[in-house]
């Protein structure tokens, strides 16, 4: 906290941009945003597209766990839910990428409300395991219901079109990505601090108190589900699309422990933790591939060593983290700025 | 009929071996209430670290399971004092993540170590089937059945009369009133982690050489939750009763479903059996049901 800085009604303390110095900032990084697919090559937006999916992946299940409290090990399957939604609606029932998009993410907010279901009853361990056994029911059904899903074969999916323009590059896609990373952080940023976004702390703090205060349990654990599953949907069927096929082999077990570590990592209970850690671990393995490169020119033969490396790095991290920094990245960066606001004097 | 006694009679060796594993699980849980979900690349370890012993240094059986014995000890130990216990009284989902994290260190580096290659356990069983007359047990389902029986029977006894045994219990039961007996909770602690890490290794043994070895097969480890949670996560018994339920289940899935849509459904049946189970009773047929206060 800055010294100085008074809130002389609720109204400013709640906005999300509190100074002109963080609109200012926020406007240039925008504008940056705006002009980056212009400066940067097809490898630099490929990535730029992944990290954008994984963003919106990763606020939707910092919303469940982070800020709900509910554990859930089964977001891959979630997000596999809305990419194959997505994918049997343009390609059988020829829906545009449009309209299959908000229904895949309705498909998979369906999904995860019948996974939240068992949360009203268990909770903590439990509905971690339920959700865990979630995941691998979804990934049995991706492989075997094969009349809808063409089991491992999958499903091509032609590039969106609106009017005469087809997204079919990195560059194209950039702004359909761009667009729901806004909108879905913006979107989460509000609810945060919306009544529901405070029955969602309530219910993470002391659930049972919670329902003693009058907050509706039942309503709000399944919203939740709801909101992180909806999320999720948007994230695999973009992500999918992006990528124009859609296997079983997208969605392991994996994936949503990957996005786990990436709200770990990030900053459980935090909007820009989410957006920190899913672009920290989605980079990572980019790292890795690009150490390994690197190793096979001057060792050739050594290189074997960075395939098991992807899930060494991300456990330690989620350790070391968890261990050093249960805050996160989030936390490092308020730091940082905190540091730099009170130069030369640490008060 | 024939066909349905073999698979029970299967289902029951199978489900043995189950019951070890989830007995990994309830040792620790029960002290700890950590659920630690690195069990199954424990038993991955323990199977590899028993077969370099048998393979590389020529050791006699009696002895690689021994070294292998001790080694799982030193690990739950080790784990125990540098990851787990920085996170006591953490949020749930730190000490769920961090033995998922675990699990992760452990397959990378199981992985650069002995390369994801298929290997067969050497023969350390007589390989002669046994045959009950209505059904055949083969040699390494029978005694994989033998060592997981033996092993839980050890446990129950070393918990029901020896002094460690009833420190441990009286931990689980109330640590406040553990700790002004004059029991050192860390300790049970540490040691409840090697005990649980030693259970999963005779698992992975057995696992093992039934099956053979390779990096992927802690993978069972996360069916053997579904054991757990029927029998109730902090109940010994609870744990080798499920093994065999669970065990019976999935194979009679196998015979009746597998046909029907094509493969699979042995392996994702624990998981279904799970979803039932946490519906229906959370706590599990012998666990202790939770009553929360404000």
């Amino acid at each position: 906290m800055r010294c100085g800085d008074f809130k002389e009604n609720y109204k400013k303390d709640e906005e999300i941009f509190q100074s002109y110095f963080v609109k200012f900032w926020l406007a240039l990084f925008f504008i940056f945003l705006l002009i980056f697919p212009f400066i940067a090559d097809h490898y630099v937006l490929y990535m730029a597209n992944m990290v954008g999916f994984a963003v919106i992946g990763a606020v939707g299940l910092n919303l469940l766990t982070g800020f709900t409290g509910q554990i859930s090990l089964g977001h891959a399957a979630f997000i596999g839910v809305g990419a194959y939604a997505s994918a049997i609606l343009t390609t059988r029932f020829g829906l545009s990428f449009w309209l299959s998009l908000p229904l895949a993410g309705v498909v998979s907010a369906f999904a995860g409300v019948i996974i939240g279901i068992p949360s009203l009853r268990v909770k903590g361990l439990y509905l971690c395991i339920a959700t865990l056994a979630a995941q691998f029911i979804f990934e049995f059904i991706f492989v075997h219901w094969e009349s809808l899903t063409n089991g491992i074969t999958g499903i091509h999916i032609p590039s969106p079109r609106l009017g005469r323009i087809e997204f079919s590059t990195e560059k194209e896609f950039y702004w359909i990505t761009l667009f729901f990373v806004v909108v879905g952080v913006g979107y989460a940023r509000n609810l945060v601090r919306s009544k529901m976004g405070r029955a969602f702390v309530a219910i993470r703090d002391r659930d049972l108190a919670a329902q003693i205060i009058g907050i509706n349990l039942f309503r709000y654990k399944l919203s939740a589900f709801a909101i992180s599953s909806f999320y999720a949907g948007i994230a695999g069927a973009l992500w999918v699309t992006f990528l124009k096929v859609v296997t079983p082999d997208h969605f392991p077990f994996i994936l949503s422990i990957q996005y786990l570590a990436m709200i770990i990592v990030g900053g459980l209970g935090s909007i820009l933790g989410s957006i920190f850690g899913a672009v920290f671990m989605t980079l990572i393995p980019e790292i890795l591939n690009y150490l390994s490169e690197i190793v096979k020119l001057y060792a050739p033969g050594k290189e074997e060593i960075f395939v098991p490396m992807k899930e060494v790095i991300f456990g330690l991290l989620i350790v070391l983290f968890l261990i050093f920094e249960p805050l996160g990245l989030a936390e490092i960066w308020n730091r940082v700025k905190n540091f730099f606001k009170l130069w030369p004097f640490s008060y | 009929m024939d066909i349905f006694l073999q698979v029970i009679v299967t289902g029951l060796a199978t489900g043995g071996v189950y019951g070890l594993i989830g007995l990994g699980f309830v040792l620790i849980y029960k002290a700890t209430s950590v659920l630690n979900l690195a069990m199954g690349e424990f038993m991955t370890l323990g199977a590899f670290l028993c077969f370099t012993a048998l393979t590389q240094l020529n050791a006699p059986f009696y002895l690689a399971f021994t070294l292998t014995l001790f080694l799982a000890f030193l690990l739950g130990f080790v784990i125990e004092r540098l990851i787990l216990r920085p996170l006591i009284g953490e949020p749930i989902i730190s000490v769920i993540m961090i033995t998922i994290g675990l699990g992760l260190i452990l397959k990378g580096i199981m992985y650069m170590i002995w390369t994801p290659t298929f290997r067969s356990f050497p023969r350390i069983f007589p390989p002669k089937p046994l045959n009950l007359g209505f059904a055949v047990v083969p040699s390494g389902l029978l005694w994989g059945f033998i060592f997981a029986i033996i092993g839980v029977i050890i446990f129950l006894l070393i918990f029901k009369f020896s002094r460690t045994g009833v420190a441990m219990r009286a931990t689980a039961n109330d640590q406040q009133a553990a700790l002004s007996m004059g029991i050192s909770v860390k300790g049970v602690f540490a040691l409840s982690w090697s005990f649980g890490a030693m259970a999963s290794v005779i698992g992975g043994i057995v696992i093992g050489n039934m099956s053979g070895i390779n990096v992927y097969m802690g993978d069972v480890g996360l069916a053997v939750l579904a054991v757990i949670i029927l029998g109730g996560l902090d109940s010994i018994g609870g744990a080798i009763i499920g093994g065999f339920v669970v065990g019976i289940l999935e194979n009679l899935t196998g015979l009746y479903i597998d046909p029907l849509i094509g493969g699979g459904a042995k392996e994702v049946a624990p998981f279904f059996i799970l979803v039932i189970i946490l519906m229906i009773r959370p706590y599990g047929l012998f666990g202790k049901e939770i009553i929360e206060r404000v």
